[in-house]
């Protein structure tokens, strides 16, 4: 969270009056819910998604904001004067909320990393602090282009639970694609979701497997990363990285970046 | 003697084929450079291995179960035996129990069938008459199905509510030797102990009282069908899921090749069952190479068909 502090200690004095600006705003979507936590203004929050305050996900949830089921009953409830939600969920609940009169802004996944810096400034609009965003997308491009270095582009496999490998039209393999790596889903004619087989990923032979971190309890999804022959794969190297910081497209896509680029420094030259 | 010399062949040649097919192509089956060893020896050699014992297993625990209910829609798939094993497994992964003893996960599943098959038997009754053996079926199938949806959505990984698909239809993608080492002892004991009864089962043609007469001893008889179907079941499910269908399609379309003897029907439908299993998971690998279609979608789009066809022809009185 070092850039949320570093902006909302330059950016607060130069704030838009809050008195035009919405100012019970509840979000019901963990991605708008960590975006709005870094533009908006102290008081300027009502409400967040459950998923903030699970320790999980690592969002720092300021003291005074409360939580929502993100039911149309309970948002309503709260009398927000802006409701901010995801494209893809709670469909019937943002339905029934925009029946109710209510005004919800919907924000699309950012899928690369310019849509992480669209749905900044877009954040700034509708909570009326533009110059707040602004402030964060430099700042993004500052600590992006400080990770960027030109080396060599190590061939690196994105391969999660269920044979899942993402490929360079989704945020996680931008994330890839910024550290300085090749994405061999590419090779193997993925462009945005797709799966690799344990065969195909043996046979692609990536220096490195990014993979996620295992969740608790067990899955069977799960049990291919596991599988012998990835243990027996000469000379490559299985990261393992933290979920939370790739879920949304937020600044802190940086850490897993950055996270990234440290595997890749540690790689044979 | 001429059948299953076929069967084997045919069940050698499908293992053959198991071994060619996959994204990486024939060339794993020569090439010896390269990841290719690996993906022959760690990937498709136990998927091979696990299709050929699952589906003996399978073929092998339907004839039986259909010899001695005497009756031809008895399939541990359809009256829950396999729902109850999955049960078991679920219960154990998510209890925790089979990462601190990879023993359980067998064992388990084992138990969750001894209780499905000790069921059906108990509901149906020794003369197993088909309304109360389908209807049984169906009560064991929906409650197991249910239970283990529930486990998989209660428990704290994410991932565990998709395994559901898994459990219910079944799948050999990326099993490894851990899994073959698991499921195979269980299997290779269940199964003989299954096969062995071939003689009990020919008397039992004749009726109960015939069989005892002729020296069967009906409790052990059950007692040995119980065992023996549940561990056959219970490791493949533990291993693979539930693959329905199996012990139906292939004794009915063996039954008459085997001159309608139960005990000559047993060696036919362990032989028919590994083609069987080994054919589908060639074909969910031709159709869908680099997803996971399940085992449970195709042996279901041959299975059902004959499954109506056997009520349809019961009906008409001719089973």
């Amino acid at each position: 969270m070092g850039i949320a502090v570093v902006i909302g200690a330059t950016g607060f004095a130069g704030a838009d009056p809050v008195a035009e600006a919405p100012s019970r705003v509840v979000s019901i979507n963990l991605c708008t819910d960590q975006l709005a936590l870094l533009i908006a203004v102290p008081g300027q929050i009502a409400a967040l998604s459950e998923l903030a305050f699970d320790a999980s996900y690592g969002v720092d949830v300021p003291p005074g904001v409360g939580m929502t089921l993100g039911q149309a009953e309970d948002v309503h409830a709260m009398a927000p004067d802006l409701v901010l939600a995801g494209t893809f969920s709670g469909g019937a609940a943002v339905a029934m909320l925009e029946r109710l009169g209510h005004r919800v802004e919907r924000f699309a996944p950012e899928v690369t990393l310019d849509d992480i810096r669209a749905n900044i400034r877009r954040m700034g609009d509708v909570l009326e602090q533009p110059a707040r965003a602004a402030a964060l997308v430099a700042e993004f491009d500052a600590g992006l282009r400080a990770l960027q270095d030109g080396g060599r582009r190590p061939r690196a496999a994105l391969w999660f639970a269920n044979g899942y490998a993402p490929g360079p039209a989704t945020l996680a393999g931008q994330i890839l694609e910024a550290a300085g790596f090749a994405n061999v889903a590419v090779e193997a004619g993925i462009d945005a979701n797709g799966f690799l087989s344990l065969e195909q990923l043996v046979l692609l032979a990536p220096e490195v497997i990014v993979t996620g971190q295992p969740y608790p309890g067990a899955s069977r999804a799960e049990d291919i990363l596991r599988h012998p022959v990835i243990a027996a794969l000469n000379g490559v190297a299985v990261a393992p990285v933290t979920d939370r910081d790739w879920v949304c497209g937020t600044p802190t896509v940086l850490r897993a970046v950055a996270g990234l680029v440290a595997i890749r420094r540690g790689l044979a030259p | 003697m001429r059948v299953r010399g076929a069967l084997i062949l045919l069940v050698a040649a499908l293992f053959a084929l198991s071994l060619a097919v996959g994204p990486a192509g024939m060339a794993a089956l020569w090439d010896r450079t390269g990841p290719m060893p690996l993906i022959l020896w760690e990937i498709r050699l136990p998927r091979a291995v696990l299709a050929l014992v699952i589906g003996a297993g399978l073929g092998l625990a339907g004839a039986a179960m259909q010899g001695f209910l005497r009756n031809p829609l008895a399939e541990p798939g359809i009256l829950g035996v396999s729902g109850m094993a999955a049960l078991g497994a679920v219960l154990t992964i998510h209890l925790g129990l089979a990462t601190a003893l990879p023993l359980a996960l067998p064992l388990a599943a084992l138990t969750g069938a001894v209780i499905g098959v000790g069921l059906i038997l108990g509901l149906a009754g020794p003369r197993g008459g088909s309304v109360t053996l389908i209807l049984a079926g169906i009560a064991i199938s929906a409650l197991s199905g249910a239970l283990t949806a529930l486990v998989l959505n209660l428990a704290p990984n994410p991932w565990a509510a998709n395994d559901i698909v898994f459990w219910m239809m079944g799948s050999l993608a990326d099993r490894s030797w851990v899994h073959v080492a698991l499921a195979v002892p269980f299997i290779a004991v269940g199964g003989a102990v299954l096969l062995i009864q071939g003689r009990a089962l020919d008397a039992l043609t004749l009726g109960e009282d015939a069989a005892q007469s002729l020296g069967v001893r009906m409790p052990r008889l059950r007692l040995a069908l119980v065992l023996g179907t549940a561990a056959v079941v219970g490791a493949g499910v533990a291993v693979a899921g539930a693959i329905g269908f199996i012990g139906l399609v292939v004794p009915h379309l063996l039954r008459p090749l085997a001159g309608h003897r139960p005990g000559a029907l047993l060696p036919l439908a362990a032989l028919g069952g590994a083609a069987l299993l080994l054919a589908a998971d060639v074909a969910v690998r031709v159709i869908l190479p680099s997803g996971d279609l399940k085992l449970g979608v195709l042996t279901a789009l041959v299975g059902s068909p004959l499954f109506l066809h056997l009520i349809w022809q019961m009906r008409r009185g001719r089973v």
